[in-house]
């Protein structure tokens, strides 16, 4: 527990950084009480979204291998939760939901992590999409439907669901980041070649993250398929969502774990208010996109940052990617 | 020479590319405490190797015997732990790291059941050894080609090898920069590891090493000190040419 030290007791950044979380979570813990019904599902998409891009950040991030498999995680979350739904609670769907993306992830990872660079994108792009057409071809085949219905539990528990999910998924992030492990994934991005001879098992680091940063996006699917009551394998397995981390990633800056956050936030609320207010949604979306790419290329986290740095500091020498 | 220990041996050592053959049936011994040098044109192979020994690559007949172990089929990352560190011709620092991170990565993971806090101490003792201390601050890609070389030696020497590989660590280098290298190659062998590099400056290999292999076009076509090299008409002809 040396380490939960280091993350969250020994300087003054970390000290600060526990209670904010914490206090974050327990303001959110009381929203529902005061709140109409709207916002706790508005927030848990939020949440929802944010535990999308630190997870995909975490790996991909890190090592620079840029998966597209999170539409194939999340999706597969969705259909556990319609087909064992009724038969659990809640949070052991989800539990179970979090397992299967983290056994699949874990079993492409021993298949595709030995590829390198595009030809790794390329293969977790298919994933996504060899599941959308299984889940047609099994349902026309076997069960005759075009899609299922899923058991709805009430928005505050879902709500409850996912902030665990997202709290959970974030401090564990937290810690690996300034893990051994985190480190190692580091280093693989970082140089590949140098992490493997300086004794980093590259394949196996590579295969345990690719499997850890699956696990949220399962867990996240399982619960709000159940605000929706209905999935099929189009909505499911739909490839936009594997292009939603790498954008609110990019859009936020990924060299820490706060800027997909941040992109994630930004993102969704502007979809959102787009998405409800105009019918230019893409047109508008896509400019502001490319907008912060080619003007902040570190994001709009790392505009907060550099501007703070500028105030206090040099080189950090601190690794990137871990704040 | 059966009054030395051979620490690393290459029997037989084949590998090919495709239709090429990049190393052909090598056979070498690296005697413990020693500075072998290992030379030849470019393209000869030597960096293939390197690569072959490191795990980096596998070779396609011969084996590699470490300390009387087999290690033919083992990663680079077991290989590494088993006590043989190496450097890249092309240097392949952490280009976001701090230099003194670079040092910790080696440290941190060189070793099975490293601590944090031995880490820290190992790091600072082998940035010490190799004289980066004044660089602690600078961005690793701002620093001079001698520095970010010494980084990978720092790097390597940090995973506490037994035996380390130095691939062309003075290539590119003034002549200011080639006499302090050579010195630091001395005081690592000093401290105990026996260093096999790939040199292709002259002045240095001949004055540093104690024996000398020569590949050419793949294959060993000569073994002995210095002198003896220097000498021998077959290693003037393919490689040194007018320059001895
Ligand atoms: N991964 C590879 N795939 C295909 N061919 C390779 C590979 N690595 C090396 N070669 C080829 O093998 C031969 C030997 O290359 P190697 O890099 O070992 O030479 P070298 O002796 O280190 O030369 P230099 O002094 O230029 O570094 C060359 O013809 C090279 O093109
Ligand atoms: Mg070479």
């Amino acid at each position: 527990m040396e380490l939960v030290k280091k993350v969250f007791w020994e300087t003054k950044a970390a000290k600060i950084q526990a209670l904010a979380i914490l206090a974050a979570f327990v303001f959110m813990m009381f929203i529902p009480s005061f709140s109409g019904a709207y916002p706790p599902l508005f927030l848990a998409w939020v949440m929802t979204y944010c535990t999308l891009s630190i997870s995909w950040t975490f790996f991909s991030g890190k090592t620079g291998y840029i998966s597209l498999a999170t539409a194939a995680f999340y999706g597969l979350g969705m259909y556990l939760q319609a087909v064992i739904g009724r038969e659990f609670p809640l949070g052991v769907t989800i539990l179970l939901a979090a397992l299967l993306a983290f056994g699949v992830g874990f079993g492409i990872g021993l298949i595709t992590l030995r590829l390198r660079g595009i030809y790794f994108t390329i293969f977790t792009f298919g994933l996504a999409l060899f599941l959308n057409r299984f889940f047609h071809w099994y349902e026309g085949v076997f069960t005759r439907t075009k899609g299922r219905f899923v058991k709805t539990f009430d928005n505050d528990m879902v709500f409850y669901a996912v902030l665990i999910v997202f709290i959970v998924t974030l401090v564990a992030i937290l810690l690996m980041n300034k893990s051994r492990f985190g480190l190692s994934l580091t280093c693989i991005g970082q140089n590949e070649d140098s992490a493997q001879h300086i004794g980093v098992n590259t394949t196996l680091t590579k295969v345990l993250a690719f499997a850890i940063s699956a696990a949220p996006a399962g867990a996240v699917g399982a619960a709000m398929i159940s605000t929706v009551g209905y999935v099929d394998p189009d909505l499911a397995f739909r490839m936009l969502a594997s292009f939603f981390p790498v954008l609110m990633a990019i859009f936020g800056g990924m060299f820490s774990t706060y800027g997909p956050i941040v992109g994630a936030v930004i993102f969704y609320v502007l979809q959102d208010y787009l998405l409800r207010t105009t019918n230019l949604y893409m047109v508008i979306f896509g400019t502001v996109m490319v907008v912060v790419v080619l003007v902040l290329p570190k994001g709009i986290f790392g505009l907060i940052d550099s501007m703070i740095a500028k105030k206090q500091r040099g080189y950090s020498g601190e690794v990137i990617g871990d704040v | 020479m059966s009054s030395f220990e051979n620490i690393l041996v290459g029997n037989g050592i084949t590998k090919r590319f495709g239709g090429m053959t990049a190393v052909s049936n090598v056979s070498f011994d690296l005697r413990k405490g020693e500075i072998l040098g290992l030379i030849g044109p470019n393209g000869a192979g030597k960096t293939t190797l390197f690569n072959c020994v490191s795990g980096f690559l596998k070779a396609d007949e011969g084996t590699f015997t470490f300390e009387g172990k087999v290690i033919n089929r083992f990663n680079p990352d077991k290989i590494c732990h088993l006590g043989l560190g190496r450097t890249f011709q092309a240097a392949k620092n952490f280009p976001d790291m701090s230099m003194r991170e670079n040092v910790r990565m080696g440290a941190l993971f060189g070793q099975r059941d490293m601590t944090y806090a031995e880490a820290e101490r190992l790091t600072d003792e082998t940035i010490a050894f190799v004289g980066l201390e004044k660089y602690a601050g600078v961005a690793v890609p701002d620093m001079p080609l001698a520095m970010q070389k010494r980084i990978e030696v720092a790097r390597a020497l940090a995973t506490k090898p037994k035996v380390i590989m130095l691939d062309e660590m003075m290539a590119g280098l003034n002549p200011a920069e080639v006499s302090e290298a050579m010195d630091l190659v001395r005081k690592v062998r000093d401290s105990g590891i026996t260093v096999l590099m790939i040199e292709h400056v002259m002045k240095a290999i001949m004055s540093i090493c104690d024996r000398i292999i020569v590949l050419h076009h793949g294959e060993l076509i000569a073994e002995g000190p210095p002198q003896e090299i220097a000498n021998n008409p077959h290693v003037i002809e393919v490689y040194l040419g007018g320059e001895v």
